[in-house]
């Protein structure tokens, strides 16, 4: 069992240091579980989400981030991934020019030995079973890295590069936001048949519907930087009948 | 120390006494050939030297065009490197000017009349047909005295010549190979399409060592009616190399002519093309990749000049620029009287991964007709920081993820070319430039 573990966390944006956006966050991921979080729009899960990712726009003020027990703050961003960690963007790059066949190969192979050849067959196979499992056209190979892709072929490409490079830990933004209800149940099946012991999932979400086809472990609720509220499955149901004021005016109690 | 004052030494360089002796050498050569070789070397040695005030050198380094000290090779090179690994017509290597290897031209073709020789060849068992193209239409853009020197020393490079209606599909190859310090050569390769013909040729150029080159390279490309040419020529000389490359293309009634330089080698290495669309219906394609870095310069000029109405051109040059290195572009297009309802577009776009690098973009227009529809641009950008990020948390290493985000650039370019073997040659040559 793996862990990555979010001790403290405070992130700012790089330009601006002294404003923070991840207020003190503290959040432990086993692989095998599947966390939850929720919370309103600004409250900080994508600058969460990409400063673990390593995404030079922001800083860590203070805090860490451990992968079984190692920090990984001090990483690349292309190390981070190599290390197991794997970010599905809520807003993916477009890439012209570059194909999703080239782009995943250098992805596969980034993490193969020095001198250790790519069997480009085995390579094929692999990438258009998962293709199928996605029910992506395999004509998307030739295309570039989602240029022209719809929304909901974006984040279906996010999840084919997630299966094909088997991350331990996937922070995944909002990748139900912008997919058909065919779509989503696709994608849920997509994450639900790579579930088990060997990876862990953070969803991003704001909506309990993805909690039905990806059922979690833990739901988090977070509010300006910070996880205010913890629990299981049920608090999102009730997050979703109260909304968030229920939560600011538990908190206002405090 | 500029080119008028080349070594005058008798028995040294690029000397009148070598020159004397490059000629005798040729006794065998059609008279008229030998009378334009002793022709361009006077040309050579009045032509002044480009001078800043020039302005088809502007932005140029001047002090560097340093000619002294450079020679004939006298022997050929064991290391030929090999790099027409794709289906390919025929091919015709030449190394330190001499021919060393070359493979039959398949005999159906031989037998619709194809002429694939090398030019010395050529001129004694096609003189006339080399004499009606050999610098027919010369390019005018400022190298005349490198085409002169050109014109008096050339001793390698190839003819094509393609019968009317005859299309072959595989590419015919010529590579240029040089080895050896302060060695130079001189290739001149004339490409003729008959009507409706379509044929591809692809032209290397590259040092198989380290030495200090001289290169000054000429093409006749002719494109007749309702012909389809593609012309690939892609340099990688030493890092110590003065390049000269001068391109001609001349394209009549319907025909089309794809050429795609692609510029890696060299320290300074200047690039002339000249388009000239002769027939309506014409149209010329004129593409260039360009990677600089170190102290490369990559010097381009260009004139896609609109003769017959109906006429269309595209230009498009992307150049990498890294390090300190430094480009020029310098385009043109002119719309004669006559040419009504030409179409014709010109862009230089630079990337720049680096501060200290230099893209000089002068892009020009002079249009003497009222019905045209014409636009020329530069752009400069940087590595999207959003892309590069996206492709580094997949766990693509920087260095690998930038060079991913340089082809992207160059894609737009190299796509163009329908050839997928070629394609993928060029891209690998490409790629040998970020592994050194
Ligand atoms: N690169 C950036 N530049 C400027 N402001 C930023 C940047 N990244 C985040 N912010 C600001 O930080 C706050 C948190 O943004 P973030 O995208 O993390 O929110 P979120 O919780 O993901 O919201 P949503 O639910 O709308 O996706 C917002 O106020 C946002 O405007
Ligand atoms: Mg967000």
């Amino acid at each position: 069992m793996s862990s990555l573990e979010i001790r403290d966390l405070h992130v700012a944006l790089a330009d601006s240091p002294e404003k923070p956006i991840v207020k003190g966050l503290t959040l432990t991921i086993k692989t095998g579980e599947v966390h939850a979080i929720m919370g309103p729009n600004g409250t900080g899960k994508s600058t969460l989400s990409k400063a673990i990712a390593g995404h030079p726009d922001y800083v860590i003020t203070s805090g860490d981030v451990l992968i079984d027990g190692k920090s990984i703050l001090e990483m690349e961003p292309d190390e981070r991934a190599r290390a197991g960690l794997f970010l599905a963007f809520q807003y993916p790059s477009e890439i012209p020019g570059v194909s999703i066949a080239n782009f995943l190969r250098a992805a596969v192979q980034a993490r193969m030995a020095e001198g250790e050849e790519l069997d480009a067959s085995g390579y094929y196979k692999r990438l258009y079973s998962k293709m199928d499992l996605l029910k992506i056209d395999r004509k998307f190979t030739s295309r570039s890295v989602n240029e022209g892709f719809s929304g909901g072929e974006k984040k279906r490409c996010e999840i084919l590069q997630m299966a094909m490079l088997e991350p331990s830990f996937s922070l995944m933004d909002e990748t139900d936001s912008g997919l058909d209800i065919d779509a989503l149940k696709i994608v849920a099946e997509g994450v639900n048949a790579m579930r088990g012991e060997k990876l862990g999932v953070l969803l991003i979400t704001h909506y309990q519907r993805l909690l039905d086809y990806i059922v979690p472990d833990f739901v988090h609720v977070m509010y300006d930087g910070r996880i205010v509220k913890s629990g299981d499955k049920n608090l999102a149901l009730e997050l979703e009948a109260k909304g968030y004021d229920w939560v600011k005016t538990e908190l206002a109690a405090v | 120390m500029s080119v008028s004052s080349l070594s005058p030494s008798p028995t040294e360089g690029l000397s009148s006494a070598r020159f004397e002796q490059h000629l005798s050498q040729r006794s065998y050569l059609p008279a008229w050939w030998l009378e334009a070789k002793a022709a361009a070397w006077n040309q050579f040695n009045t032509l002044p030297s480009p001078a800043r005030t020039d302005e088809t050198w502007r932005f140029s380094n001047l002090n560097t065009l340093d000619l002294e000290g450079f020679e004939l090779p006298e022997d050929a090179s064991q290391h030929i490197p090999n790099l027409s690994a794709f289906p390919h017509a025929a091919e015709i290597i030449f190394s330190n000017r001499q021919l060393v290897a070359r493979s039959a031209v398949p005999s159906d073709l031989l037998a619709k009349g194809v002429i694939f020789a090398p030019l010395d060849e050529a001129l004694r068992s096609h003189g006339d047909l080399v004499r009606e193209y050999f610098q027919k239409l010369p390019a005018n853009l400022g190298s005349e005295k490198f085409v002169a020197l050109n014109t008096a020393f050339t001793g390698s490079g190839a003819f094509l010549f393609v019968p009317k209606g005859v299309e072959i599909a595989e590419p015919f190859v010529v590579q240029h190979t040089l080895s050896g310090a302060n060695k130079a050569t001189f290739p001149h390769t004339i490409v003729i399409l008959g009507d409706n013909a379509k044929a591809t040729l692809v032209e290397f150029f590259v040092s198989a060592d380290n030495g200090r080159h001289l290169a000054s390279g000429v093409n006749d490309l002719h494109a007749g009616p309702g012909s389809q040419l593609v012309y690939v020529g892609a340099q990688n000389w030493s890092r110590d190399t003065l390049a000269f490359q001068t391109n001609s293309i001349v394209v009549e009634r319907d025909a089309k002519v794809l050429s795609l330089n692609v510029h890696l080698g060299g320290r300074q290495a200047r690039h002339e093309s000249h388009s000239r669309l002769l027939g309506p219906g014409a149209h010329s394609e004129m593409l260039a990749v360009t990677v600089a870095n170190g102290a490369q310069e990559f010097d381009q000029r260009t004139l896609q000049t609109h003769v017959s109405p109906n006429t269309t051109s595209n230009l498009l040059y992307k150049n990498a620029l890294l390090d300190t290195a430094k480009t020029i572009f310098s385009g043109l297009i002119v719309v004669e009287p006559d040419a009504q309802k030409t179409d014709a577009y010109q862009k230089n776009r630079n990337l720049m991964l680096s501060d200290d690098a230099e893209a000089n973009s002068l892009p020009g227009l002079e249009i003497q007709a009222n019905d045209v529809k014409c636009s020329h641009g530069s752009t400069s950008s940087r590595i999207e920081p959003e892309q590069e990020f996206y492709l580094q948390s997949r766990g693509i290493k920087p260095q690998a993820a930038k060079q991913m985000l340089v082809f992207a650039f160059f894609e737009e370019v190299l796509n163009k070319l329908e050839n997928e073997d070629l394609h993928t040659a060029l891209r690998t040559l490409i790629e040998s430039k970020f592994k050194k």
